[in-house]
């Protein structure tokens, strides 16, 4: 019997001790393992390394000395010595604006693809062009295999000079002229030239944060705020922190830059930096590793289903209002002045129609496997509903796909009423050519705009409500600003448009809950009665005694 | 037989009662940072609820385990053979007699510590309904492995819905329990008895029912 009692007293202690083992193994503080991409990216962005691989010095190359007319001709000075770049450069995105990864040549912005803003650049090159990195992309006949042609500078120069006119197909000027207040200068093509370097933040942000013709139009997460972010606005970029520049993230092989657009596959394999320096698809795991966080902490748990972007971004334009709404079916009211919101952003223009634009916005999730597919103007569409103009692919079953947050911009884009389809309307040009921010005459707009771009046209325009999506991965937010679980894990939490998997705090089942509570409810009711019965017939007994 | 004088008896051995207690502690708050995950109230908060909810149920693991060493060592597992004798008798004292005044129709004994309506009851509690709370919560923990297991035929719905329910069931057993600890010949007997390992039993001799079980 004592050897038994001394036996258990030994059980208890060891029960105990093993009780108390369980929650330093849970939330066990292991050395906080640091990705090894990411120790590699901060050596990259030290200051004394950036230098590193820098082997010429472009301000004492005599050739950059000469006097230089036009910048086509810096170009042929740069392709002297880089004599690959411009051929290499021309089989890119950001030449083509075609997506290399569609076979029928269709897709992509100097395509057929219509967007929500001003819907596609054929017809319209001059505007929309200045933002192509090549010179006197003015219409159908630009020579895309012009070596000359190429710019260099807009990408590479570090002058913060270089500025192009924004009408004259991606030229600069070559006399002072006035636009919209502010007077372009002829550029100083010796200093501009010789400044020459890897591309910084700036060079990118000149068209990449001014999509759609304005300061955060398109995007909600790039915009002019990015260009010395703080830290709390992009933890990566933060000129108070790491100060990435994007080429950073966006590495590039052949003058190809790593990003995501159009149907450009997903992933086959998340590996990092360490596993192949040049991965083709940047992404979070690339620097952070599959599994970012702690030991044992949950979050690493969900990096197979769920986005990083998902969590640490918990809202986009965070400084700077972005466009969230464009109805073109109101343009063309000359008597309306053009209107500004409480922000000071422009509500309605007759030439544009009426817009909404939305600071903080809270992120639309979708599955999303790394492509996004988009509508061209020859396909038809169902105009009883909202027109996707562009949607993330991906599905809840495809192992390559994550929830992805997206900003979803919506509106009311011109559409052929007859054929249902989507309609390229001449915007931009001179009295007399048709335009409409010249005539205000959709039907005559479209119809040239259509004629141009060799699609038939019915001659009625209606207005249809139109959606595009724009996956949120820039402005990642510091680890402390992350969003809770219980943003996802609610019952009207950020995830609940996303069906067909059950997911703890959102889901249940109704008829669980309330049999659960009603079987709850029954056995305290039971029991009260039993008490009220027990106390009762307790006092009748005590009178009988 | 019933001679109406109360004599004392060491009922509950120190790991019985330490198990007893710490379970209790366990099933408490696993229930409340369970509901919590499930969405029916905001106490701890999602994350800390959840960690809370896999630490206790890590735990209560650990110490079921125990638990089953120290009932199959000590012998202890012979307290837990249902039975039918008596049953009904206990029954019935529960829904009228003990309105009446009447006397628990079974006495305890350190060999007989449950009446046979408490050995249907724990058994159940213990070898079914704890053991899939258990299973289930497990399985639910390691739903990340599931690939690798080859389990992933079982939906995360299914598990949770099963989890649930075990779940409104251990409530409503706890619910009752807390309750009958009241009916004893005073309102704290039992638990006073489940603090000091002694309870105050009528003085009497053993009775047949569970004699014959002992052999």
């Amino acid at each position: 019997m004592r050897m038994k009692k001394r036996w258990l007293r030994v059980g208890m202690a060891m029960a105990m001790a093993l009780a108390c083992c369980v929650p330093s193994a849970a939330t066990a503080e292991t050395e906080d393992t640091v990705a090894p991409g990411r120790q590699l990216a901060r050596q990259a962005v030290r200051e004394d390394a950036r230098q590193l691989w820098i082997t010429a010095d472009h301000s004492r190359f005599p050739l950059l000395k000469e006097e230089f007319g036009t910048a086509p001709e810096v170009t042929k000075a740069c392709l002297s010595c880089h004599n690959e770049a411009a051929l290499q450069f021309h089989k890119t995105i950001h030449w083509t604006w075609i997506d290399p990864n569609d076979e029928t040549g269709k897709t992509g912005k100097g395509g057929l693809t219509v967007n929500n803003f001003c819907i596609n650049i054929l017809s319209n090159e001059p505007r929309c062009t200045s933002c192509h990195a090549g010179y006197g992309w003015r219409d159908k006949d630009f020579d895309f295999s012009s070596q000359q042609n190429v710019d260099c500078l807009v990408c590479h120069e570090q002058t913060g000079t270089y500025k192009k006119f924004p009408t004259m197909a991606g030229f600069p000027v070559s006399e002072p002229t006035p636009f919209d207040g502010k007077t372009f200068e002829p550029p100083n093509y010796n200093a501009i030239a010789q400044s020459v370097s890897r591309p910084t933040r700036n060079n990118c942000g000149t068209c990449h944060f001014y999509g759609g013709g304005g300061d955060a139009v398109k995007h909600g997460d790039l915009d002019s705020s990015m260009f010395n972010p703080s830290k709390n606005l992009d933890v990566h970029m933060g000129i108070d922190g790491q100060n990435f520049d994007c080429v950073r993230c966006h590495t590039t092989r052949l003058h190809q830059i790593a990003g995501r657009i159009y149907s450009t596959p997903a992933v086959e394999e998340r590996k990092s930096l360490l596993e192949d320096d040049l991965t083709p698809k940047i992404m979070c795991e690339s620097c952070h590793g599959a599994h970012p966080h702690k030991a044992n902490f949950k979050a690493n748990d969900h990096t197979d289903k769920v986005a990083c972007q998902a969590c640490h971004i918990p809202t986009f334009a965070r400084v700077i209002p972005t466009k969230m709404w464009w109805d073109w079916s109101l343009a063309g009211d000359t008597s309306r002045p053009v209107t500004k919101d409480e922000f000071g952003m422009t509500s309605y223009d007759p030439k544009k129609g009426e817009f909404l634009w939305a600071k903080d916005v809270i992120p639309v999730y979708h599955w999303f496997n790394g492509a996004i597919d988009t509508l061209t103007a020859d396909r038809t569409i169902d105009p009883s509903r909202e027109v996707k103009v562009s949607w993330p692919m991906g599905d809840m079953n495809d192992h390559k796909s994550r929830i992805m947050p997206f900003k979803v911009h919506r509106g009311k884009t011109p559409y052929d009423k007859v054929r249902n389809n989507m309609v390229i309307p001449k915007l931009f040009g001179p009295k007399g050519s048709g335009a409409y921010w010249a005539e205000y005459d959709w039907t005559v707009a479209v119809e040239k705009g259509m004629a141009y771009a060799g699609l038939p046209f019915s001659g009625e325009v209606g207005f249809v409500e139109t959606s595009y999506v724009y996956p949120t991965t820039h402005m990642v937010a510091p680890k402390e600003q992350t969003l809770a679980c219980k943003a996802c894990h609610s019952r009207n939490g950020r995830l609940n448009n996303l069906g067909g998997f059950y997911m703890p705090g959102r889901d249940t089942v109704r008829v669980l809950d309330v049999g659960g509570w009603s079987i709850v409810v029954a056995s305290l009711v039971g029991v009260a009665l039993h008490a009220l019965g027990r106390v009762f017939s307790g006092r009748s007994k005590r009178k009988e005694n | 037989m019933s001679t109406g004088k109360m004599v004392k008896i060491y009922l509950y051995t120190r790991f019985e009662r330490f198990w007893h207690w710490l379970q209790a502690l366990l099933i408490f708050m696993l229930l409340l940072t369970g509901f919590e995950v499930h969405g029916t109230f905001s106490l701890f908060g999602f994350q800390r609820a959840v960690e809370l909810h896999n630490f206790f149920g890590l735990s209560w693991i650990i110490l079921f385990v125990f638990i089953v060493f120290w009932v199959f060592t000590t012998g202890e597992w012979r307290q837990y053979i249902p039975t039918t004798k008596k049953l009904f008798a206990v029954m019935r004292y529960y829904s009228s007699g003990i309105f009446k005044g009447e006397p628990h129709p079974v006495k305890k004994s350190s060999r007989a510590k449950h009446n046979p309506l408490q050995r249907l009851t724990y058994l159940g509690l213990t070898a079914v309904l704890l053991s899939l709370q258990m299973f289930t919560g497990f399985l639910y923990y390691m739903y990340n492995d599931w690939a690798v297991w080859g389990l992933s035929f079982l939906g995360l719905g299914f598990l949770a819905i099963v989890h649930l329910a075990c779940a409104f069931l251990i409530l409503s057993f706890v619910v009752v329990h807390i309750y009958m600890t009241t009916t004893g010949h005073t309102i704290g007997a039992h638990i006073a008895a489940m603090f000091s390992g002694w309870e105050e039993v009528e003085e009497g001799e053993e009775e047949d029912w569970e004699i014959r079980q002992r052999r």
